[in-house]
């Protein structure tokens, strides 16, 4: 099962380029039109579930504008020897 | 010290090692290629950095990478490689950083020859690089001269973070005189507070000419000029010989000055009150004591080895108060005494009208006799 | 609920905290930043010396967190010279476009990499003068339209373009010579291997490093920057093939 990954993209760098839009495999990146940064960008964001934590998006990023997390799993515990 | 025989190029190449130079980057150009051959064996010798560059372009731009660091750097060139050296000296003067530039002229423009010229005084003392800035320029007019201004240029351009240039011509780049080599001088690296050598526990630093505000380079000009009035107050030096009672004064740089020595001895022995102001630093050049003489002359003679440059210094400083006469050999030409004593025998003659423009009518002079 | 164990990327440390003034979806942003996590990794970050070009990369100087020197265009691999013969210990690296590399400043670049100086060059290829307004440079494509070769760049009269790194490859002072590209994620990780391959060869003394990098210009190609990815796949990789042009010995032991 994949990982949950979640990203945030900083208001300061974000250029609006779309670069990260169509790097990321999973598709779940957009610009967000309702939002301006202050230099007037609409700034990328995550607009529904599925990201991996990947870091594509940031590998692609010009500006280095993503930080990006993933949850870390533990594996199931291992069931005692009989 | 004990005197030994010294060539002019290579006693300037072991003044500045012995100075502290860390690093000579140059090109081979006719008269000064002995700099660049004496330091490719000294350097190496002495761990230090030594590179025979592409070119001169190239080798200014090495200069300015080093200075940028804060070590003694240097280069050599001639004429028209110091033409090729202007954008970087501009750089390296709106950086504020040292760097000593020696310049061994030929006759020129252009391709010229490689004879002996006073050619470049403008290109030094003026500008040559595009902008507004100041240099310390050094004439030395003998091989003992040019090792101490050497070891001077070095301190000037540390003292006024500035670029420091030695003008010399071919036949003292040549010639080879006895002269004292001062002793090593052990390097110490300071740490200036601007040099660019690796930001280890402190922070970073940028070292650039930019200023994209035109109010912040306006005050850079500013500043690179005051800087300047510290220097024109504290670092003029020039030689004056038989002045006390003289009543014309002969003014030249370098090897003219040294000629015109020669012709001033002879002109007195000969019972003609005549003496010899010849300005060691041509930048700044010694306007007050060139002031404080025209009051006392009935004529000055300036003779150089060009058409007539460090001249306008002069006429700027007379202001048509006292008659100026020039002399001048261009294109590799060097005076003979004799021609400069039969000028100062012309004038004392006289009397001999102020011209708005010696130049003119030393040129008919000249053409005259073609 | 965010613990460091969670962070997979962020912005590197040798990145100031300024943002950069290049065009939105320039790969200048990206090979910086690779160039700042190199530096971070190899933790050289407080003895770089960088120089800046003449170019739109004029201000690297203002993103990177190391000591920085301005060159006159083209002049960087000269001054880098300078810098590095006095102080040899430290990682002394240009950043240059095509305009400043291959137009005005080829004979520092030849010479620096033929007499094997130990520095490392970034080499920003985008096929034109950006900051100037989009002229034709050396490495403008046959028929690509320019500023200053409006019909498109015809060879008759305005000559072919130069393909540096092949070229470069033929001196014997160059340790590591190598052609990557910035257009997609794959290549953008061969491409910080490669700046970093290029920083371990100055590190260890083993010559002349430069890595060039395809990269677009969005504004003076009059394309989006998704659409100047394509571009550089489609038009300029053909032109300027990816690979190790010359990749000595001594550099081949190196892993990283």
């Amino acid at each position: 099962m994949a990982a949950k990954g979640w990203i945030e993209v900083s208001d300061t760098y974000c250029k609006g380029c779309e670069l990260c839009l169509s790097a990321c495999p999973q598709g779940v990146m957009e610009l967000n039109m309702e939002r301006l940064t202050p230099k007037g960008y609409h700034p990328a964001h995550t607009f529904k579930d599925g990201c991996t934590g990947c870091a594509i998006c940031a590998v692609v990023c010009p500006d280095a504008a993503i930080t990006v997390y993933r949850e870390v799993t533990k594996a199931a515990p291992v069931a005692a020897t009989a | 010290m004990p005197k030994e025989l010294w060539k002019g190029n290579e006693a300037i190449a072991e003044a500045a090692v012995r100075a502290g130079l860390e690093a000579y980057f140059g090109y081979p150009i006719t008269p000064q290629t002995e700099v660049l051959e004496y330091l490719s064996r000294r350097m190496p010798e002495l761990g230090r950095a030594f590179v025979q560059a592409e070119s001169e372009l190239g080798a200014i731009n090495m200069v300015y990478g080093a200075a940028c660091t804060g070590v003694r750097v240097m280069s050599s060139s001639s004429s028209p490689g110091v033409s090729l050296m202007m954008e970087g000296l501009s750089y390296i003067a709106g950086t504020e950083i040292p760097a000593v530039l020696v310049n061994v002229m030929r006759g020129g423009p252009g391709l010229g020859n490689i004879a002996p010229a006073q050619g470049d005084y403008y290109q030094a003392v003026r500008g040559g690089g595009h902008g507004d800035y100041p240099r310390i320029v050094l004439a030395p007019a003998s091989v003992q001269e040019a090792i101490d201004l050497t070891a001077l240029s070095f301190d000037l351009a540390e003292k006024y973070r500035m670029i420091t240039m030695l003008i010399l011509d071919g036949s003292t780049g040549q010639m080879m005189e006895p002269a004292e080599m001062p002793a090593m001088q052990e390097i110490k690296r300071k740490n200036f507070e601007w040099a660019t050598n690796g930001a280890m526990n402190r922070e970073r630093r940028i070292l650039s000419s930019i200023y994209l505000n035109p109010l912040d380079e306006e005050k850079t000009n500013l500043r690179l000029l005051t800087r300047w009035q510290d220097v024109q107050a504290n670092e003029v030096r020039y030689k004056e010989y038989f002045l006390e009672d003289a009543q014309f004064i002969v003014i030249g740089f370098g090897t003219a000055g040294r000629v015109a020595l020669s012709a001033v001895r002879e002109a007195r022995a000969q019972g003609i009150k005549v003496g010899l102001l010849r300005p060691i630093t041509v930048s700044p050049f010694p306007y007050e004591a060139l002031e404080q003489l025209t009051g006392q002359a009935e004529a000055f003679l300036v003779t150089e080895m060009n058409t007539g440059q460090m001249l306008d210094d002069v006429m700027l400083t007379v202001r048509g108060r006292k008659p100026v006469e020039f002399y001048g050999r261009p294109g590799g030409v060097v005076p003979f005494p004799d021609e400069i004593l039969n000028e100062i025998k012309r004038i004392a003659a006289g009397p001999v009208p102020v011209h708005s423009n010696p130049r003119v009518s030393w040129l008919h002079r000249a053409t005259a006799h073609a | 609920m965010i613990t460091p164990n969670n962070l997979v990327y962020e912005r590197p440390e040798a990145f100031t905290e300024s943002p950069t003034h290049y065009c939105p979806g320039c790969t200048h942003g990206v090979a910086h930043r690779l160039v700042a996590e190199v530096l971070e990794e190899m933790n050289v970050v407080d003895k770089t010396i960088g120089v800046a070009p003449v170019g739109c990369a004029v201000f690297a100087y203002n993103y990177f967190n190391t000591d920085f020197v301005e060159a006159p265009h083209g002049r960087a691999p000269a001054m880098a010279t300078g810098i590095k013969r006095v102080l040899p210990e430290r990682v002394v690296f240009t950043y240059q476009g095509d305009g400043d590399l291959a137009s005005i400043g080829m004979a520092e670049i030849v010479h620096a990499a033929a007499r094997g100086e130990n520095i490392t060059v970034v080499f920003i290829n985008n096929a034109n003068f950006g900051m100037t307004g989009g002229q034709m440079a050396p490495t403008t494509l046959p028929g690509m339209k320019t500023s200053s070769s409006s019909l498109g760049r015809d060879v008759e009269t305005q000559g072919y373009p130069i393909q540096v790194s092949e070229m470069l490859s033929t001196l014997a002072g160059v340790g590591y010579c190598v052609r990557r590209s910035l257009h997609d994620p794959k290549n953008i990780r061969l491409s910080k291997k490669a700046i970093r391959t290029a920083f371990e060869t100055q590190v260890r003394g083993l010559g002349f490093s430069i890595v060039e990098l395809l990269s677009t210009c969005p504004t003076n190609w009059g394309m989006t920057p998704v659409n100047s990815l394509k571009f550089v796949e489609e038009h300029m990789i053909p032109a300027y093939p990816l690979g190790d042009y010359k990749i000595s010995e001594a550099v081949k032991q190196i892993k990283v």
